[in-house]
């Protein structure tokens, strides 16, 4: 695990590069990353989240300032500026029940090819998936999802990398830590080793590759 | 009584002693208020928490604890947290008793379309898709009618969430239950007669001899 200021994690990024970033309508979503995204201005992102939240917070601020190419979510009903990107054919969006996008990227980082949901079936999910049939029943395949960077927002990082997350701030956060080719970390609490115990570790120091210092 | 408050009342009396249950937005929310207090039930946000409590009073609001419409709540005595893989496993694993949905239509042999208008409105299903296909029990609590035109029809013109047939419908007129592929009605709201009911509704609606009336 490296320490890094936020302006050096974002300049990692590549312009085209697939980011899956922590947070439920902006809850737990690491925002001084996504301001420095803004601020450098990385373009053609394809974003992995849950939802986009609302224009000018989270993941709407990188929506708004139009550097997303497509998006990968759940749920995009409470920003209007991600719908009219939509509409207008500027944002390519990919619309995943909730459930089976959490469960495909915890498959990417745990190895797995995809999983089989029965979620989405006779739906408008369906369409282009293959069906499986296990012991009688019906499942859709879906593929597991990685990212380039995840981005993740915790609550306390010790100074070797481990977190800890806090109330519903927690939601996508340590999964998508086990599924990002590079996992860059914001925390509200960076505190001395031992202060997490054992026990209240969430995500594993060595699964961590840098920790945003503080400024 | 207004419309919204007839539903969530008498949903509210489908809870028993400890079940896990997963309220949607809108009116399905309104029905952790008339939980009866005799009992304990634990409400589910599906961002993370079992346990979800009333929203706090004003200035005591934590920016991490919210609901799944982000909205600021409060953890009970006995609450938990976990990520949303853990919480899908719940939703989607048969862990819940059951869910309270909004919806836009129903079909006579339950299939809920409650996600999109095309052309319309695409806000994304978040976890509609997922409640409705693994709760134990899929509540709809919806109004009968919108700007006059029924909601409760015999096939579902908007696009289904679940293969899974939901198991009752409760609208400020009556309560309707699913079995079989058939549309029972189970209960009319005071005031309301069964005639009215089945004018009200499109789908095709089994009543047999005197409906009884909602115990509110």
């Amino acid at each position: 695990m490296q320490t890094v200021s936020v302006e050096q994690s974002v300049a990692m990024i590549p312009d085209g590069a697939t980011l899956m970033i922590g947070g439920f309508m902006a809850v737990g979503t690491p925002e001084r990353v996504i301001d420095e995204i803004v601020r450098q201005k990385k373009r053609d992102l394809t974003l992995i989240a849950n939802d986009t939240a609302v224009p000018g917070r989270g993941v709407g601020k990188i929506i708004g300032a139009k550097l997303a190419r497509k998006i990968i979510v759940s749920h995009i009903g409470l920003n209007p500026e991600t719908q009219r990107q939509m509409m207008a054919g500027e944002l390519e969006v990919e619309l995943t029940p909730q459930g089976t996008l959490v469960e495909c990227i915890r498959a990417g980082g745990y190895g797995l090819g995809g999983i089989l949901t029965p979620t989405g079936l006779g739906t408008t999910v369906e369409d282009r998936k293959q069906k499986v049939e296990v012991n009688g029943k019906s499942y859709l395949l879906e593929a597991a999802l990685r990212a380039n960077f995840a981005l993740v927002q915790a609550f306390l990082a010790d100074y070797l990398g481990n977190l800890s997350y806090a109330l519903t701030a927690r939601n996508f956060n340590p999964v998508m830590a086990m599924a990002g080719d590079t996992v860059i970390v914001s925390a509200d609490n960076i505190v001395p080793v031992g202060v997490i115990s054992p026990d209240h570790v969430v995500t594993p120091a060595p699964i961590v590759d840098y920790l945003i210092s503080n400024s | 009584m207004e419309p919204q408050v007839v539903i969530a009342r008498r949903i509210a009396q489908e809870l028993s002693e400890g079940m896990l249950v997963n309220l949607g937005i809108g009116i399905p929310t309104l029905v952790a208020k008339y939980v009866p207090k005799d009992i304990h039930v634990f409400f589910q946000s599906e961002n993370g928490l079992i346990g979800t409590g009333a929203p706090p009073e004003e200035g005591m609001m934590h920016p991490t604890l919210t609901d799944a419409g982000g909205r600021p709540v409060t953890a009970l005595p006995g609450a938990s947290t976990f990520d949303s893989a853990m919480s899908f496993g719940l939703i989607r694993g048969g862990h819940v008793d059951l869910t309270v949905l909004g919806g836009l239509q129903v079909d006579q042999e339950g299939y809920l379309a409650n996600w999109m208008i095309p052309g319309k409105m695409v806000p994304g299903m978040g976890g509609a898709m997922d409640l409705v296909t693994g709760a134990k029990r899929v509540i709809v609590a919806m109004q009968h009618t919108a700007k006059g035109v029924t909601k409760i029809v015999r096939k579902c013109r908007l696009p289904v969430t679940s293969l899974r047939p939901i198991e009752m419908v409760v609208t400020e007129m009556a309560v309707i239950a699913f079995r079989n592929g058939r549309a029972m009605l189970v209960e009319t709201a005071p005031g309301v007669s069964a005639a009215q009911v089945v004018a009200a509704t499109e789908a095709e609606l089994t009543v047999s001899g005197q409906v009884p009336v909602m115990a509110l």
